[in-house]
């Protein structure tokens, strides 16, 4: 009779101690806890200040990608899986451009404005299709940007395709980091403080069951609201920010790898977790512009490196890494196994 | 003026007749259930009442008011509440988590009676239905608990909810003998606590202890009504449960 041996995965034995209980005795457990905290501040502090010129740009792109990441895990913790991100991002670039260029008022009120507005606009557009669920409602919201573009092509308005130019720009890089980087934070740590507090249960449940939260006593379509409020919101600080940034706002706004890349990134990262598509974006952003020396064949060099790191990490490197620093695998044997007589 | 009174309510999919001119009324502080064989039209006729289907036609009047056709959140916020079949538990949240939920809504703000923290509350409510408190159980994730809890679960949204008419669609399928028998009591109490109760239930020994009236569908049709008595020395009954030993 054989043993059989078996791959058991336990809690390190630190993590066991610091889970329950808080006390930190030793500098290798205060470590244990503020390294995975301390590391991702530091290293956004370094990536956005530090790197030359030209790639601070890159990276301010990236920041904003990886907000634009963060409104789409969201959104989808909600149960509104969106195929059109670019929508928000177009409505709030379009309403800041025309607060800016229109009314003429400062970009420190354009940019707060446009995600006003836009995030009330946006949620209007969207408010007829909130009684459909899964495929149906991102279909809509795929198809509405489409559309918009259009409206804005062949009737002109907003500047048609020449889009609204000479606005605005930021008073100086510094700045322009700073700000993108704080938004990035700020969105971060306020999603997850929503969705972890009790009003934020209701959106959790929302995805879990619809039909629950209207039996007790909620109206899912109001919450569908908040939420599409909240995320569009984002995006459309994004696309406020991006027009300043540019100086200018045109169609490209409505494009679908706008819409395509938060999804990319969460998926990348570990869906339903707002640090993996966050670590997804700051991981692709740079990628996609390194990948830019191969020309043409970028698209493929990308889809491949996508693809190949989809199928070996379905889960996402967030999960993946947590589960690595929490736990240690080890062989044990299993003499309750499967004996072969 | 009748506590609930259901009127010729019909619904149709399609083709299919689910519920065909049903009508029948429920009592203040009584216990109705209803029964007949699968697919009779049970679930749909509770979807009708509590908002979750609207009707082709018929009324359903909850203290002579018109309800049918309102929407499922505002029938809970009116006070009457439900469970489901299926049940619909919120699987990322742990179990207490879920009863924050309901504890948000409008009705339990204007009922008030409840108070203190949402957290203690929901576990109170848990462990009033059998959630021991001391241990790990209302803790978990929903999505790791065994059915009987999640039934549990579906029992005490609407407790939290402090529902008046509560409508229980197949509350104890699944379940076994132990756990109804732990929890028939509880229904009991309901009732005593002068909470108006339908029970739509497959379990019909442990049904016709607890219930006042019956009411029988077979094929979206209202075949008898009665007290458990007489039910069941009706012939049609016996012949739509064929089989089934009354
Ligand atoms: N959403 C639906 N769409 C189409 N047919 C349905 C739907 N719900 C119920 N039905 C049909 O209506 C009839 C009654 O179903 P139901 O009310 O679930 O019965 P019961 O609860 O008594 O088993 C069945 O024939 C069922 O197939
Ligand atoms: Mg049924």
């Amino acid at each position: 009779m054989s043993t059989e041996r078996r791959r058991e995965r336990i809690d390190r034995p630190i993590k066991a101690v610091t889970d329950d209980i808080f006390c930190l005795s030793s500098m290798r457990e205060i470590a244990y806890l503020v390294i995975p905290r301390i590391l991702p501040i530091v290293g956004l502090l370094l990536l956005g200040f530090l790197v030359p010129t030209y790639w601070r740009k890159v990276i301010v792109i990236t920041f904003i990608m990886g907000m634009m990441a963060l409104s789409w895990d969201f959104m989808a913790s909600c149960g509104l899986t969106s195929l059109g991100q670019a929508l928000f991002f177009a409505i709030g670039a379009y309403s800041s451009a025309a607060v800016n260029h229109y009314l003429g008022l400062p970009i420190y009120l354009s940019i707060p404005l446009g995600t006003l507005i836009g995030a009330i606009i946006s949620t209007a557009c969207i408010y007829p299709a909130l009684g459909l669920r899964g495929i149906y409602f991102s279909m809509v919201t795929l198809i509405i940007p489409l559309m918009l573009m259009r409206v804005v092509e062949t009737t002109g308005i907003l500047g048609g395709t020449e889009g609204i130019t000479g606005l605005t720009h930021f008073p100086g890089m510094f700045i322009t980091t700073t700000i993108s980087m704080a938004a990035l934070w700020a969105t971060f740590f306020g999603l997850r403080r929503l969705i972890d507090s009790d009003y934020g249960h209701i959106f959790v449940a929302l995805k879990d069951n619809d039909r629950a939260v209207e039996a007790s006593g909620l109206s899912i379509r109001w919450f569908k609201v908040q939420a599409i409020f909240i995320g569009s919101a984002i995006c459309c600080f994004c696309g406020a920010f991006m027009t300043h940034y540019y100086m200018s706002v045109g169609m490209s706004a409505f494009a679908v790898d706008l819409s395509i890349f938060p999804i990319a990134a969460s998926v990348v990262g570990g869906m339903g977790t707002l640090a993996g598509p966050l670590l997804g974006a700051i991981i692709l952003g740079p990628l996609s512009e390194a990948l830019r020396t191969f020309g043409s064949f970028r698209v493929v060099i990308y889809a491949a490196l996508l693809g190949t790191f989809i199928v070996t990490l379905p889960e996402g490197l967030f999960p993946y890494l947590a589960r690595k620093y929490q736990q240690i695998e080890r062989w044990v044997e299993a003499p309750g196994g499967i004996s072969e007589d | 003026m009748e506590y609930l009174k259901i009127e010729n309510l019909r619904k149709t999919f399609g083709g299919v007749v689910a519920v065909d001119n049903v009508s029948f009324d429920v009592e203040q502080g009584t216990l109705l259930g209803i029964i007949g064989p699968n697919g009779s039209g049970k679930t749909t006729t509770v979807n009708l009442i509590t908002g979750f289907l609207k009707p082709d036609s018929g009324k359903v009047l909850f203290k002579g008011r018109d309800i049918a056709g309102l929407r499922a959140s505002k029938i809970t916020n009116l006070g009457i509440g439900r469970t489901f079949q299926m049940v619909k538990p919120f699987y990322r949240l742990p179990a207490f988590k879920n009863l924050v939920v309901p504890l948000f809504s409008p009705r339990v703000k204007r009922m008030g009676g409840h108070y203190g923290e949402k957290d203690t509350l929901a576990l109170d409510i848990l462990e009033d239905i059998g959630f021991e408190r001391d241990s790990a159980v209302p803790y978990k994730p929903a999505s790791i608990l065994p059915h009987g809890y999640l039934k549990r679960l579906e029992m005490a949204r609407v407790i939290a909810l402090q529902s008046e008419l509560i409508v229980f669609d197949e509350l104890y399928s699944g379940l076994t003998l132990a756990e109804v028998a732990s929890i028939s009591p509880m229904i009991e109490k309901l009732i005593e606590t002068g909470k108006t109760i339908i029970m739509v239930e497959h379990r019909l020994k442990e049904l016709f202890k607890i219930a006042h009236k019956i009411v029988v569908l077979d094929q979206g049709k209202k075949i008898a009504e009665g007290s458990p008595r007489e039910i069941m020395k009706q012939p049609s009954v016996k012949k739509a449960y064929l089989g089934v030993e009354l």
